[in-house]
Parts: C-alpha cells; sequence; structure tokens
C-alpha cells in the first residue's frame, strides 16, 4: 500500500509535534529518587510518601501557576549506581523539570555531577553534614551549624567535655565527625576516641569496649542504617549505659519507636522536625498525613522535609511567573524572599548558600522513650557557607567545603 | 586484667558469630557444593519467626526453635523444586539462589513492611574487673560451641550423617548401597537451612529487624566457610578461631575499618595458602 498524502501529513504533524512538548498546559514533571528498599529504607519510605501527598494536595488545589505536577519515582535500592542510571534517566527518556533525589550524603554526591551538567534544579532535601556550594543544588534539610552547633555546647555544658564519636565510615560519618571534632575543641573540650563504622557492619562488641576503656563523659552516635542501629540494642545489653548525642536519631531514624525501652534513654537530638511537636500548622500536618498513610509509624523530618521541599519549589515557580527554568529561580531565590510555612514553622531559602533556615527543636529521651523538648528556636539561619565565603549570588564553584577545605578567596 | 578479659570475651563473641552464621552455609555450600546467595534470606527467616513469636507471646527460646523449624522446612521446599536441579551445577547454583535472595528480600519488605518493632536483648550485663559484659553474648559462645558438638554428633554417630556423608562423597555409590540419595539431600539441604534459622533467632534480640538482616552475616559467612573448606567439622572451627583473633586484634587496636578489612585480608593468604582451606590442610596433618 502507498501512503497517501494524508497520512504523510499526519505522521509529520505528530513529528513535529513532539518537540513542542514545553507547553503552558503540560503538567510540569517532578523527579524523586528516595529508597524504597535496601539499608536505609525504613527511614527514607517517608520521603516518597511527604512528596505524594504534596503532590497530591497541590494537584487538588489547581497545580502550579496553572499546571498539574506529575510525579515520577523510581526505586535506586540504597546502590549509588542506580542514582546515577535513574538520574540520566529522569533527564533523557522522562524529561523532567525538577529532580529531588538522595538521603544519604553518598547519594547525593553521586547525583550531583550529573545534573550540574544540565539546567535543572535539584532539591536535596536530607539533613547532612553540610557545605555544598552548587548552583543547581537547594538544601532543605538541617546542616551542622543548625543541628551540631546548637547542641554540642549545650551538651558538654551539662555533661562533661570528654567526648567519644562513632560514625558510619563514609562522607556523611567522617565529615560530621570533623565538625563534631572542631566543635568540642572550640569549646575546650577533648575527643577521647573517635571510630569510623563501615556500613552494614552489625556487631558492636569491640567497639563497646573501646568506648568504656576510653571513659568518655558522652558518645555522638552518627550510625546510619539498618545494620548500625543494632548498636543501640547491644550497647545497654553490655552495660554502656551513657549520654548520648546525634544528628540524625529519634527526629530522623525514629529509633524510640523501633527498639524496646530504654535503649534510647538520654539521647539528645537538634532537628527542625520531631513527629511530637505540636503546634497549628504541624497537628494539621500530621492529621493529613495520617489520613493518607494511616499504617506510618512516625512522621520523620525526612518526611517533613521532603513535603515542605514541594511547595518550596511551588513558592519559587510561582515567584518566577510560572518558570520553571534553574536561571529564572535562582534570580527569584537572590531576592532572600523565597519563604513558605511548612509544618515545622517558617522556612526561607538563604541567597548565598541556597540552603534553608529552620525552626529547630532540641529534644532528649527517657527511659520510657518518651521525648521532651528541652530548648527550641524560632529561626537558626544556614550560615557557615555564606561566612567561609561562598556566594552563589556571585559565583557557583559546584563543589563542597568543610572545616578543613575552605573556599578560595574571590 | 580488664583488657586480658576484654580481648578473650571479644574473640569468643566474634567466634560464636562466625560459627554460627557459617554453620548452615558450611553444610550446604562447603559439604554439599551448593553456592547459596539465599543464606542471609534463610538467616532472615528465623529473625523474623522468632521475632513476631515472641510479640505474639511466645516465650523467646520457644521462637528461636520455632524459627530454626521455619527455616528447615523452607530449605527442604526450597531443595526439592528449585535447588536439586543444580548440583554439580555450582554456578548456576549461585544465579538460581541469588534469585530467591531477590525475591524474598523483596516479598519480606512487601509483606512485613522495612521493619519490626525490636524484642530486646535478655538477661542483662555482668559487671567484672572493671568492664561490663552482656551476659546474653556469653551465652551465644556457648550455644555455638554446643552447636559444633551437636553437628559431630550428628556427622560421626548417627545413620543420617553416615548416609549423608556418603552421598556427598559418592551419590551414585550411595545409591547402589540402598542410601535413599534424594532425602538425604533434601534432610541435609533442610539442616543447613535450619542452622541459618537458628543463627538468625539468635541474634534477632540484638539486631534490628529488616527484610536486609541477613546481609550483615553473609560477608562472614561466606569468609569463614570459604577459610575453613568443605568440612563443616574438621575446618569451620579453626577457621573461625584464626579469623575471630584477626578480627578482634585489629578490631581493638584501629576500630571496625580494620577489623573488616583484616577479616577479608586473612581469607585471601588462606585461599593462597590453603587452597582448600583449613580443611584440606588439617586432613594433610592427619594422614
Amino acid at each position: 500500500m502507498r501512503p497517501s498524502v494524508r497520512m504523510l501529513l499526519a505522521t509529520a504533524a505528530m513529528f513535529t509535534a513532539l518537540p513542542a512538548a514545553a507547553d503552558d498546559s503540560d503538567p510540569i514533571k517532578i523527579g524523586l529518587l528516595e529508597d524504597q528498599s535496601g539499608e536505609i529504607a525504613i527511614t527514607t519510605l517517608p520521603k516518597v510518601r511527604g512528596t505524594q501527598l504534596a503532590v497530591e494536595e497541590i494537584n487538588a488545589a489547581g497545580g502550579i501557576a496553572g499546571r498539574q505536577l506529575e510525579l515520577i519515582a523510581y526505586d535506586p535500592q540504597f546502590d549509588n549506581a542506580k542514582f546515577q542510571e535513574f538520574t540520566r534517566r529522569l533527564i533523557d527518556s522522562d524529561e523532567i523539570d525538577v529532580l529531588f533525589a538522595g538521603a544519604t550524603s553518598a547519594s547525593r554526591e553521586a547525583v550531583r555531577p550529573i545534573i550540574d551538567r544540565t539546567d535543572i534544579p535539584y532539591f536535596y532535601t536530607n539533613q547532612y553534614e553540610g557545605g555544598v556550594c552548587d548552583g543547581n543544588m537547594i538544601g532543605t534539610g538541617g546542616l551542622p551549624e543548625q543541628q551540631f552547633s546548637t547542641l554540642i555546647p549545650w551538651m558538654m555544658e551539662k555533661y562533661g567535655k570528654r567526648v567519644y564519636t562513632i560514625a558510619a565510615d563514609y562522607n556523611f560519618g567522617q565529615i560530621s565527625a570533623e565538625w563534631t571534632r572542631k566543635l568540642v575543641e572550640d569549646n575546650g573540650g577533648e575527643i577521647v576516641g573517635e571510630e569510623m563504622i563501615p556500613l552494614g557492619v552489625s556487631q558492636f562488641g569491640q567497639t563497646i569496649q573501646n568506648i568504656q576503656q576510653a571513659k568518655p563523659d558522652w558518645l555522638m552516635t552518627l550510625v546510619v542504617g539498618n545494620s548500625q542501629a543494632s548498636f543501640y540494642e547491644q550497647a545497654p545489653a553490655a552495660g554502656l549505659k551513657i549520654p548520648m548525642g546525634s544528628s540524625i536519631t529519634i527526629g530522623l531514624g525514629f529509633e524510640h519507636k523501633r527498639f524496646k525501652p530504654p535503649a534510647m534513654e538520654n539521647m539528645h537530638v537538634a532537628m527542625n522536625w520531631f513527629e511530637e511537636v505540636s503546634s497549628p500548622e504541624a497537628d494539621a500536618f500530621k492529621e493529613r498525613w495520617r489520613a493518607k498513610f494511616p499504617e506510618e509509624t512516625y512522621i520523620n523530618d525526612m518526611g517533613q522535609n521532603a513535603y515542605a521541599a514541594v511547595y518550596l519549589y511551588k513558592k519559587l515557580v510561582e515567584m518566577a511567573d510560572g518558570s520553571t527554568e534553574l536561571a529564572d529561580l535562582r534570580e527569584q531565590i537572590a531576592t532572600g524572599q523565597a519563604c513558605i510555612d511548612a509544618p515545622e514553622g517558617q522556612i526561607c531559602i538563604d541567597p548565598k548558600s541556597q540552603h534553608v533556615s529552620h525552626r529547630m527543636w532540641q529534644v532528649s529521651v527517657d527511659a520510657e522513650h518518651n521525648v521532651t523538648v528541652e530548648r527550641s528556636w524560632d529561626k537558626v539561619e544556614p550560615y557557615w557557607l555564606g561566612e567561609v565565603g561562598c556566594d552563589l549570588t556571585q559565583y557557583d564553584p559546584k563543589d563542597q567545603y568543610t572545616p578543613s577545605y575552605l573556599p578560595e578567596p574571590q | 586484667m580488664l583488657q586480658t578479659i576484654s580481648y578473650l570475651y571479644q574473640v569468643a563473641d566474634v567466634f560464636a558469630f562466625l560459627v554460627l552464621a557459617a554453620a548452615g552455609l558450611a553444610i550446604i555450600f562447603g559439604m554439599m557444593g551448593i553456592i547459596n546467595m539465599a543464606h542471609g534470606e534463610f538467616i532472615a527467616v528465623g529473625a523474623y519467626v522468632t521475632t513476631y513469636s515472641y510479640q505474639a507471646g511466645a516465650p523467646l527460646i520457644v521462637g528461636m526453635l520455632l524459627g530454626a523449624v521455619v527455616a528447615g522446612l523452607f530449605g527442604v521446599v526450597i531443595e526439592r523444586t528449585i535447588v536439586r536441579r543444580f548440583y554439580h551445577r555450582p554456578i548456576d547454583s549461585l544465579v538460581a539462589t541469588w534469585g530467591i535472595s531477590l525475591m524474598m528480600t523483596q516479598g519480606a519488605l512487601l509483606l512485613f513492611g522495612s521493619g519490626a518493632p525490636g524484642v530486646g536483648t535478655p538477661f542483662g550485663s555482668v559487671a567484672f574487673a572493671g568492664g561490663s559484659f552482656s551476659v546474653y553474648r556469653l551465652v551465644l559462645v556457648v550455644v555455638a560451641v554446643l552447636m559444633l558438638a551437636g553437628l559431630y554428633l550428628v556427622f560421626m554417630k548417627t545413620r543420617f550423617g553416615v548416609h549423608a556423608r556418603a552421598t556427598m562423597q559418592n551419590a551414585a555409590m550411595a545409591r547402589s548401597l540402598g542410601v535413599p540419595v534424594d532425602r538425604i539431600y533434601a534432610a541435609t539441604f533442610g539442616l543447613g537451612a535450619a542452622l541459618a534459622g537458628l543463627a538468625g533467632g539468635l541474634y534477632a534480640p540484638t539486631m534490628t529487624l529488616s527484610p536486609m538482616i541477613g546481609s550483615s552475616f553473609v560477608i562472614e559467612a561466606f569468609v569463614t566457610v570459604v577459610a575453613g573448606g568443605a568440612d563443616v567439622l574438621v575446618g569451620t572451627p579453626p577457621a573461625a578461631i584464626a579469623l575471630a583473633v584477626i578480627k578482634a586484634t585489629a578490631t581493638a587496636f584501629w576500630g571496625q575499618v580494620y577489623g573488616v578489612m583484616g577479616l577479608l585480608v586473612a581469607v585471601c593468604l588462606v585461599v593462597r595458602i590453603l587452597p582448600e582451606g583449613f580443611t584440606g590442610w588439617m586432613t594433610r596433618r592427619r594422614a
């Protein structure tokens, strides 16, 4: 059969129609990569649900600048190679407008070089060791100046100046241990021991003995994943009962709901969200969450951050009159006016570092695993990167800095 | 004083972990030649059954035995349906059991979710010579030694043990002498799976339950079996002792990173110097 002219025309029209996809009425495509299985899934699944909840709410209320949101999510299975593979797929075949990805710092560093070659904004919604100065990235989780600078001096005053650190042996643990060392020494204390734990290690007999022999006043725990969380069961079983501080337990890992009391007794954490926190916005958010996901064990910090990040993106696009271009969004960030009312309270993007200010709480856990708020702050700025010389409104190094690796003066 | 006691305690603790983690694999991989990538999932079956029966009100020890029994029965089913097609095809057995492992991990994630409330470690701790030690972990050391003794009795003193050893050595000859070879294969595989399930049950109270719980046993189990060689009775105990000394020493001096590295370097050396592991070395000395 010879193709008729009509068919040829129709085919041609079909092909020419495809590239012009970025119509105003087309949905905004959101790429989401969070571990739905693997070593840390218990803490990262709430990120998926938080994003789903926000997308559903925004779509029901008419979308962003009249456009609906389309969520495209894959499960990278705690595998950094899969994070890279899926990032490429989201960019190349799914043609996403914005990316939300990664819990561990290892996965973020796997994603960043790929997304940095594009003009796609990337929201990293986890608390982390801080220091990423990258124009593509907007960091919406807690930072050392929000979590460590608040908690560590308080712990030293209350429990003493001899500190022992155990940390997961990858960039998050290494750099967080460096922050702990710096803050302890700046406050006239001493690190009496520091042990890095490879991911997947579940037996802590010797580590517990090492801690007992070093006789610290308190312990900084920065262990990551299901296997390493076994430390909280094994330490009290071996008679190690010691005050502990952390940037990732309770609010993030909800160990107080997973372990039999009193495993988490005397744990202290500073974070921008705990499910136990109560305010009109927080309570309404928890109610909406539990209506959609009644089985949730604990609405953790990761879930709240993931939820708030979608609204932060909505705010930026609306400020940019509906544009989803990275340059337009960054122009809006530079105004310093990009603020939203998140469940935790008001949060704003800092123009220099593109990280977020937070409402902060410091809590402690008792023998029955009740959580008590010790102190709270209405707003803690993400000030460190700006102070040491990262200014994304002027220059975009796409690098990560630490106390021992500072930006070169521009 | 504390240093010495604490060091011996740590060596015993690592020894118990290696023996309990490896015993099931030593039978299935060492004796039967099936590279069982689902070993960690058999361990997980034991851990899940133990935890959920404890949550349902059963005494912990009953839960652990139930865990071993369920894992063993599960092993028999897997052997009859899948594994029996792969004897003398070790590489294919690797792929088949890996598939089983993936399905079980994802299945557990879908069925039970990503975690469950913990059981809590029984017995508390004992203070001694200025340090304190978990009593339960000392119990685990005793259980590990009893398990090795029990395996010795089963394989050396029972009819099943003689049949099993005969079957693994020469199945055709055993069959012609009237040994029910198929049933022996199934029972031996089931025994290996049950020991894995028991390990999962024993360690469940000290760890975080998740579909991946088995994965933190698997490296240690394979390392011990490779270093030990084919014979669970002759090879596994000396391998576990040697590796426990190396791991405990490296961890005590330089921390967990070097403990893990020490274990892997040690097994590389063993494979290089003793290709048949401690089994080959021990049997050559005996000969």
